[in-house]
């Protein structure tokens, strides 16, 4: 294991706030690049990394294509409807064709929960949950952080409020073990049926449950807003969208009760007048577009932390000449042989 | 090396870079991370003594254009490359510590032409370890000092920038570290 | 033909029998209990069970073997070999095999497939409904005939009250026991694991408790209401405990039964080893064979069933055997079947994590595993040693150190989370009808004259 300690990427549960740091600070970098006229670094030249979806999703499966070919990494897209998944193949034997193919890494999206940890047991390749089921969406979680410290300045000490079916949504697990690990405190809010008490103790510095919008956001510094799916009605979960709207939805007045500089943020694809109004989704105030600009240069610095890194058995060894490590140029990679070595 | 050397080189190099390009007209210097940069900074004001103005200083961070991502190591820290400007049909001088195999100069030209295209790009460089050990044709316009060196010794440039002290030195490689 | 098993420690509490005897087996049955320094006929075969208890044959009242229609799993036979290795010498069969067996015919069936297997006494239990489909009663006459024990839904329950009541009205004219698996499916609504903190956690659809007390209090009404024998099966709740508990106060004839799994393992389980590790690939996150029905429960839960062993709540310990295949095992946590085997891990389970510690006494384990499954479906001549009754037998070591060795089992399934876990405690023979058809390999205790043990 490599002093960074991730080999994959299956939540953010598993990181340290170090870690999340470390993620973060790389993204930011990787962020300058997307400005640039040649929006390329030869970082991840040669690796080849496999989109496998199985849920549809234009969206975060671009966002992960363009990130790894802004690092000249080979990008392939699988998704479920042209598979052989579709023709009764299971998981597994979908993961062991694509070991014997070799790839660095694999980005997955599957709606059953732990979908990830299955792959990563049967493959050798790094593996990038992308979203498993209500399980977890750390990339989701990441670029938001991003977005959040880029316009906050930080995280700690920050008042969150998301709000929606929290019951069903990896992207509220995921964001919610994060802004608790970089300090900030959450409050969760959304009808009883979507919000189990369960919830409150989720973490351990605990999360603060709400019945109304309206108490969720008084002070809040980020409002982040869910997505409520068409289903939730239909499994009578929600009377209906309206009464959602009505109830549930943020508006502009709710603005007031929040900070100030309150940001709102929505994982998208949004449906405008339901879970957000209009005005608040073209507003200022709304960073939704940003989360997507976010969303690239997060994936770009978990390609390369993951797939670009080391693997196991090598001594960390820095840049710098200064310290009196020399580069160790004897490398346990199986597959790879870096036979030339970069040195001062 | 002593601090004073280290000095009396520096304003060596700065000289020789005026009078190579005939003044500073469309000069930039450019730093290579991390111990180019405090470098290429005092090359800079040591022109500004000379000439009355200061050359602009540029950044710029090798990591991710690197040919063996095997040894960046575990814990990869990519900072920012800051360049000061349009580099197009400017005068690049590349500032690094220590020349060695070339690969680091070798990335930095890549990066540099993913930025645009200059003029002309030339090195200056502290410490040249000599041809012996170069693995690209890759020379240096401006050397502070030639010190051939075996692969079992290593060159340390201690800069009060980030260490303790201020000198170059040679020690030997510690024993556990066998060459690829 | 003869057997003595000599120099036991005998553990029959039918007959309050506790203490050293030894035991004679006459053509298939208990001839008699002698002192030990009783004298012994000549032309016996001698069983040597010094250091040893010896129990009334363990009887495991729910178990799934896959034949007829899906073989690929279990067969009766393999099922009946895995049971006499853990230590039983009779198991029920419950009916969700496919055809289900709501008919006489494929009673009669099962019981020729086992008798031969010819290894453990193999005892149907018949369907309620007919297909299981809840809508129509089951010839319970007809299959009582060809020899079931109870009826049961279990895997399918009962989904209306209605339909409860009458089932257990027409069982009643049979003194037909009613084994139900408690489960509101409109609460489970596709669980597939406790609803709780971890569910939440692990981003799984949970089934919440109450879905299992809220049919076990049903049962208890419609018990008082009938007057029918009923027994819960695969009890996991305090709920439904509780229930049992007030029902017995009551004097209803309600009994239950609990999974080993259910006391060894809680819903944390799932989320794998000491939580998740760097990577999260530390420990095994979403192993499929923590997954069952009903699910593991919080540790709220499995202190409520120690506690139910202990006063006497539950009447039984049963494994609900669970074989699937690799195959079906290995997809994702959502799509796996649900259960685990369990006939050669039982025994274990209970010496490690109840007799051990102390929170049940060796003679409420012969209770559990014996005395009250033959009581609770009307077995006479089976749960004892008195003279006459089938010479079944248990012996067992609870000294005995072993390491369950998935490799060897004889189930043709490998869905258990056990292996490679160490024991204190295990049945080391198996004798049915007088005949020895399990010994455990590391024993050596009979003497020359031992006739050959019939293994499959």
């Amino acid at each position: 294991m490599t002093t960074f300690g991730l080999k994959h990427l299956l939540g953010i549960r598993e990181l340290s706030p170090d870690q999340i740091v470390h993620l973060l600070d790389t993204a930011e970098t990787f962020r300058d690049i997307s400005k640039r006229e040649i929006k390329k670094v030869p970082a991840l030249r040669g690796r080849t990394v496999i989109n496998l979806f199985f849920e549809a999703s234009t969206r975060t499966r671009t966002s992960f294509e363009i990130a790894a070919k802004r690092l000249s990494a080979d990008a392939i897209n699988i998704s479920v409807s042209t598979s052989s998944v579709a023709k009764g193949e299971t998981l597994l034997d979908t993961a062991r064709n694509l070991q014997a193919m070799a790839p660095d890494c694999i980005v997955i999206r599957h709606s059953s929960a732990g979908a990830p940890y299955h792959l990563a047991r049967a493959c050798d390749a790094a593996i990038v949950n992308a979203g498993d089921g209500a399980h977890e969406h750390p990339t989701q979680a990441l670029l938001d952080a991003l977005t959040i410290r880029e316009h906050q300045g930080r995280i700690d000490g920050l008042k969150v409020a998301i709000i929606g079916d929290v019951l069903h949504s990896r992207v509220a697990r995921s964001n919610i073990y994060l802004l608790a690990k970089l300090g900030a405190t959450v409050t969760v809010a959304g009808p009883g049926t979507l919000v189990p008490a369960e919830f409150g103790g989720l973490i351990e510095q605990g999360v603060r449950l709400a019945r109304r919008v309206e108490e969720a956001v008084v002070d809040a510094d980020v409002v982040m807003i869910l997505r409520v799916q068409r289903e939730r009605q239909t499994d009578a979960f929600l009377p209906s969208m309206r009464e959602y709207a009505v109830h549930y939805g943020l508006h502009l007045n709710h603005l007031d009760l929040a900070a100030p500089d309150a940001i709102v943020m929505h994982p998208g694809p949004m449906n405008r007048g339901i879970e957000i109004s209009s005005e608040i989704a073209d507003s200022g105030r709304s960073l939704i577009l940003d989360q997507v600009t976010n969303g690239v240069a997060v994936r770009m610095a978990v390609l390369y932390l993951l797939a670009g890194g080391v693997s196991s058995g090598e001594q960390s060894a820095d840049r710098e000449v200064g310290n009196g490590t020399a580069r160790n140029g004897t490398v346990k990679r199986q597959r790879r042989k870096r036979s030339l070595r970069e040195d001062l | 090396m002593d601090p004073a050397r280290i000095n009396r080189a520096l304003a060596r190099l700065a000289s020789e870079i005026v009078e190579e390009n005939h003044g500073i007209k469309d000069l930039i210097l450019v730093g290579i991370r991390r111990r180019g940069v405090p470098l290429a900074n005092r090359i800079a004001d040591k022109i500004a003594e000379l000439e009355g103005v200061r050359p602009p200083v540029g950044i710029l961070d090798i990591t991710l254009y690197r040919d063996d991502l095997s040894t960046v190591g575990a814990k990869p820290i990519v900072s920012g490359t800051e360049l000061p400007g349009d580099i197009e049909a400017r005068t690049i001088v590349l500032i690094d510590d220590v020349l060695y195999t070339g690969r680091t100069v070798r990335a930095a030209m890549d990066q540099l032409i993913d930025f645009g295209r200059p003029r002309r790009v030339q090195l200056a460089v502290l410490i040249d370890r000599g041809n012996e050990h170069r693995e690209l044709p890759i020379q240096a316009d401006y050397i502070g000092k030639l010190v051939p060196t075996k692969k079992s010794e290593i060159i340390k440039v201690m800069l009060t920038d980030f260490d303790e002290d201020e000198g170059v030195v040679i020690v030997e490689r510690p024993a556990a570290e066998a060459a690829a | 033909m003869r057997l003595l098993i000599k120099n036991g420690y005998i553990i029959d509490p039918a007959q309050g029998i506790n203490g050293g005897k030894n035991l004679l087996i006459e053509d298939g049955r208990v001839g008699g209990l002698f002192g030990y320094r009783e004298s012994v006929p000549d032309d016996v075969e001698i069983f040597d069970a010094t250091g040893l208890i010896v129990a009334p044959g363990f009887i495991d009242m729910h178990v799934h073997l896959r034949e007829p229609g899906h073989e690929y799993k279990e067969t009766i036979a393999s099922g009946a070999a895995a049971a006499v290795a853990g230590g039983f010498t009779a198991i029920c069969a419950m009916p969700n095999t496919d055809p289900i067996n709501d008919s006489a015919a494929v009673t009669r069936f099962i019981i020729e497939q086992a008798a031969h297997a010819d290894l453990a006494g193999v005892l149907p239990i018949g369907a309620i409904t007919k297909h299981s489909l809840g809508t129509e009663l089951a010839e319970m006459g007809e299959m009582k005939e060809a020899g079931i024990v109870a009826v049961s839904d279990d895997g399918r329950p009962v989904p209306s009250a209605g339909m409860m009541r009458r089932a257990m009205e027409y069982a009643c004219g049979f003194d037909l026991p009613i084994i139900d698996h408690c489960e509101d499916k409109s609460l489970v609504r596709g669980g597939v694991m406790h609803e709780g903190h971890w569910s939440l956690l692990l981003g799984l659809r949970g089934a919440p408790a109450a879905a299992e007390e809220v049919d076990a209090q049903r049962d208890c009404a419609l018990a008082e209401l009938t007057g029918a024998r009923i027994h819960l099966a695969h009890v996991s709740t305090r709920g439904a405990i509780e229930a049992v508990r007030r029902a017995k106060q009551q004097g209803l004839s309600v009994t239950c039964e609990v999974a080993p799994h259910h006391w060894a393992l809680t819903d944390a389980a799932v989320a794998g080893l000491a939580g998740n590790g760097p990577g999260g690939t530390d420990g095994i996150a979403y192993d499929t064979n923590m997954k069952m029905s009903p699910p593991l429960r919080s540790q709220d839960h499995v202190e409520a069933i120690l506690e139910g062993l202990r006063d006497g709540t539950i009447d039984a310990i049963a494994s609900d055997h669970a074989p699937h295949h690799a195959d079906e095992k290995a997809l994702e946590f959502d799509e796996a079947p649900f259960g685990i085997t369990g006939l050669e891990t039982s025994v274990g389970l209970a010496f490690e994590q109840l007799v051990r510690p102390g929170f049940i006494s060796l003679e409420r384990l012969v209770e559990l595993c014996s005395t009250n499954p033959a009581r609770i479906l009307s077995l006479h001549d089976r749960g004892t040693l008195r003279a006459g009754a089938r010479a079944d037998v248990t012996v067992l070591d609870p000294e005995f150190a072993w390491t369950y060795d998935l490799s060897q089992s004889k189930s043709k399934s490998r869905n258990t989370p056990f292996d490679g876990v160490r024991f204190t405690g295990a049945a080391i023979a198996t004798i049915v009808q007088g005949r020895i058809v399990y010994l455990h390999p590391a024993y050596s205790r009979v003497t020359d004259k031992h006739q050959t043990v019939a293994l499959s």
